[in-house]
């Protein structure tokens, strides 16, 4: 269901290496696709008409930014809108409607100047009020916004002439910039302070021609669009395509060329089909096993690190998500992450060390419940079933509870003592970890209080010193693993697949599925 | 009559109206919370409750949207304030078009299955008709369906998607929908067709058909001018049920094939909680049983000749 912010995969070297890596672990094929290929690859060329089938959508989707949930409308989204920042595919953050960017040293007055001549599709340019207005969509006592949380730090913003934009925050926040990548926060025309939610007007590549919410859109390109190196397509036309059969069905029938969400039971079987290629890519999206922290037994640090010890995370991955993914290691900053702690020691399955734990915590045996259903993540109750099987060995009774996919998020998530949890991730360690690590923060699902990583959240997200930084989240990493509440098992891949008239750049970002929800502006046709 | 089945329907409607609405109160969650998933917070959710007010108390809600309906208003789709009007219609044209279409292939070929079918009865014939069409109603709709994709899609025959362009040509559109209609068709005939036969050799052991044929008549016109007229009225029936079928139980065709129609506008909404879509949604599937039942009663009337002559 919902989905969570932005995830991104970290600096060039770094989100290539986690590819290989990726792909090793997988035995290679898989993503090799989004690799392989880069030397012969020509330039990109202008024409045709992409034809994308998407296994999310529903009727009730709307042009209203608060309420963008899931894939469908984040890349149609993404294909219309223009945002102040976009993550570029290889992680680093460029300006997209904002040109560049200044910031006073304390982290905390943001300065940002607007690109010049950037015009919505009705002609009106892009002015400084509107990406206020467009921001404060999501601020304030009314908004229904599901991107309040992100721009809570925003003090006050006030424009500086038609193309600046000075934003204060409460607190220094180096990676600001970054947050205004969210996909909430499009730019949208507006009038007397209001933005426009109705219309489907943007800034971006391409100009909607039709929509039918959970059916289709269409679109062409915008003839103004400021990018010379993008959007590629003449149009594109984007179908909500629920039934995974139906989905790969139309792909190998060639009624579509990109398919999304393809399902892992039957992707080596769709890799066979002449002309179809399976692109994987890996990023921060992570799913995790949540315990309340504040009730027994999950109070005790030794009863959860007994049950961290207890889960066979390679099987998961191999089994779950048929080797489409990376192990986790109990911290949701992945290895694409720009401070990534590859020297955190990796927790294992080891039923003896589980059974070690228990006996500090003064306990023989543990009998828990672990609430999950499909609607976490698919095959969340498979995962969890899987993991009570192993846990058994190491004397850790685990009843799974089988809860109904309805209203998942508002009467088992955060409700039951523990439970299947699914997160998109964050582009950066300080998002991720504010958004739900953080002392007394909405989305802290493990209810989750440590002083020493409370006071280092606040004090590295003003740092700007690179190697301080890394220490810093470095030693944050070591205290969600070790200590936290969250059992964080396994990273998983986001798996589509097209058909070989397509072409992708030579790194497809790993940051949201297809290609950092921007493939429309960023593929073309052979 | 009429004029009472009619005032009788809208009464069906209105209790309807009030059974999902209450249906849908009864659901976990409301629209708030199932939008923002996850990402909910309770102030998101009470400031969205509040912008649609969902706030109110059930009761109010329901008169509100019910003096609405009464003056032809059915209001705008809570999730993303589309007028209902426009979500619906293009929707009720799509499942109305895949309704007829399939109806005009399933009908006629279950009523001459039929008939043939009771004609040469207990024939190898009769035997294989019996065993094809029974075993397609057996399997599920989506089994049906892919078994169609299998082998008329993926050699090419027919697009396995039926996505039809607004302004495409009746040519085109019947060429694009027809796996979903060539389904339906597999899935309704058998009933059709065994009520029909069933019928028909009911009335074979009647003393007037045991007449006709010791006047000597072929086996065909016994069946066709003296069982048929008589067997006229469980058929009826049995169609306008199937037909009503075709308006709003094709959800799973729809999904499979990806066809926009009502069906999947209602599985949507019921699971976003979209109470005013639920409702239109719900009151034309009510409207389609209610007229289709009734259309069926006054023909099956108009058929027996004892019934339109009263004395």
């Amino acid at each position: 269901m919902t989905k969570t912010p932005t995830t991104k995969d970290g600096f060039l070297s770094l989100s290539r290496r986690g590819m290989l890596q990726g792909a090793g672990a997988l035995g290679g094929a898989a993503l090799m696709g989004s690799l392989g290929l880069g030397s012969a690859r020509a330039a990109p060329k202008k024409g045709g008409t992409m034809r994308l089938a998407m296994g999310h959508g529903s009727t009730s989707d709307s042009y209203d930014p608060a309420t963008w949930d899931q894939a469908f409308v984040q890349v149609f989204a993404t294909a219309r809108n223009g945002y102040l920042t976009e993550i570029a595919a290889d992680g680093s953050l460029i300006g997209e409607v904002a040109e560049s960017w200044d910031v006073s040293p304390d982290a905390k007055v943001w300065t940002f100047k607007l690109r010049k001549g950037v015009t919505f599709h009705s002609g009106k340019a892009v002015t400084a009020e509107d990406v206020i207005a467009s921001l404060n969509h999501h601020r304030g006592e009314d908004t229904k916004s599901a991107a309040k949380p992100i721009v809570a730090a925003i003090k006050e913003m006030r424009s500086d002439g038609d193309d600046t934009v000075v934003i204060t925050l409460d607190a220094g926040n180096s990676d600001f910039p970054f947050i205004l990548s969210d996909y909430h926060l499009a730019i949208l025309p507006s009038a007397g302070g209001k933005i426009d939610t109705k219309s489907g007007d943007g800034c971006g590549a391409y100009v909607v021609q039709s929509y039918e919410p959970g059916v289709r859109a269409s679109m062409t390109r915008n003839p103004n669009y400021w990018k010379s190196d993008r959007a590629h397509f003449d149009g594109v036309e984007m179908l909500t395509v629920i039934d995974p059969a139906a989905r790969q069905n139309a792909l190998v029938t060639g009624e579509v060329d990109v398919i999304d969400r393809v399902d892992t039971n039957t992707a080596h079987l769709l890799k066979r089909a002449p002309g179809i290629k399976i692109l994987a890519t890996t990023g921060t999206q992570h799913y995790t096993f949540a315990m309340d922290t504040r009730v027994a037994p999950f109070k005790d640090n030794n009863v959860r690190m007994a049950l961290k010890y207890a889960i066979d995370r390679q099987e998961l991955v191999d089994k779950v998500l048929n080797g489409y993914g990376e192990i986790g290691n109990d911290h949701p900053i992945s290895r694409s992450n720009r401070y990534h702690a590859a020297d955190l020691e990796q927790h294992v399955y080891d039923p003896d060390k589980a059974k070690h734990y228990l006996k500090q915590a003064g306990l023989d045996s543990l009998e828990v419940s672990l609430s999950a259903a499909d609607a976490a993540y698919s095959g969340a109750v498979d995962a969890a079933v899987l993991y009570a099987e192993r846990a058994a060995k190491a004397g850790i009774t685990i009843n799974v509870v089988r809860e109904p996919n309805d209203g998942y998020w508002s009467n088992v998530w955060m409700k039951k003592p523990w439970s299947a949890v699914y997160w998109g991730g964050r582009p950066t360690e300080d998002w991720m970890f504010t958004t739900a690590y953080a002392s007394g923060v909405a989305w802290n699902d493990t209810f989750w209080e440590n002083e020493r990583f409370n006071k280092l959240l606040v004090e590295a997200r003003s740092e700007l010193d690179d190697a301080k930084r890394r220490a810093m989240y470095e030693e944050m990493q070591g205290l969600v693993a070790n200590d936290g509440g969250a059992v964080i098992p396994m990273f998983a891949s986001y798996v589509m697949a097209h058909n070989d008239k397509i072409m992708t750049p030579e790194t497809v970002g790993p940051q949201w599925t297809l290609d950092g929800f921007r493939a429309i502006e960023r593929w073309w046709f052979a | 009559m009429v004029a009472r089945r009619l005032g009788l329907g809208v009464l069906t409607l209105f209790v309807i109206s009030l059974l999902i609405f209450g249906a849908v109160e009864l659901l976990p969650g409301d629209l708030a919370q199932e939008i923002l998933g996850q990402s909910a917070t309770e102030e998101t959710v009470a400031a969205f409750r509040r912008e649609l007010g969902l706030d109110l108390p059930a009761y109010q809600r329901y008169l509100t949207w019910l003096g609405g309906v009464v003056q032809g208003d059915f209001g705008t789709s809570l999730a993303n304030g589309r007028p209902i009007a426009d979500l619906i219609g293009v929707r009720l044209g799509n499942t109305l078009f895949l309704a007829l279409y399939a109806a005009v292939i399933a009908v006629p070929l279950a009523l001459v299955l039929g008939i043939l079918a009771a004609l040469y009865r207990n024939s190898l014939f009769d035997r294989a008709i019996n065993v094809v069409t029974l075993t397609s109603i057996s399997f599920p709709e989506f089994f049906v369906a892919y078994i169609l994709i299998v082998y008329l899609s993926q050699t090419g025959f027919f697009p396995s998607i039926a996505r039809i362009d607004p302004d495409a040509g009746l040519g085109e559109k019947l060429y694009r929908t027809f796996l979903p209609a060539l389904t339906l068709t597999l899935v309704v005939t058998a009933h059709m067709m065994r009520m029909t036969r069933a019928a028909i050799i009911n009335l074979l052991a009647s003393p007037y058909i045991e007449m006709a044929r010791l006047k000597g008549l072929s086996p065909a016109r016994v069946i066709l001018k003296h069982a048929l007229p008589n067997a006229l009225a469980p058929i009826i029936n049995v169609v306008a049920l199937n037909l009503a079928y075709l308006i709003t139980g094709v959800v799973v065709v729809e999904v499979v094939f990806v066809y926009p129609g009502l069906g999947q506008l209602m599985v949507d909404s019921v699971s976003k909680r979209d109470i005013t879509v639920v409702q239109a949604a719900a009151l034309i599937f009510a409207c389609a049983y209610v007229l289709l039942n009734l259309l069926a009663d006054v023909l099956s009337t108009l058929s027996n000749p004892r019934l339109v002559h009263k004395r």
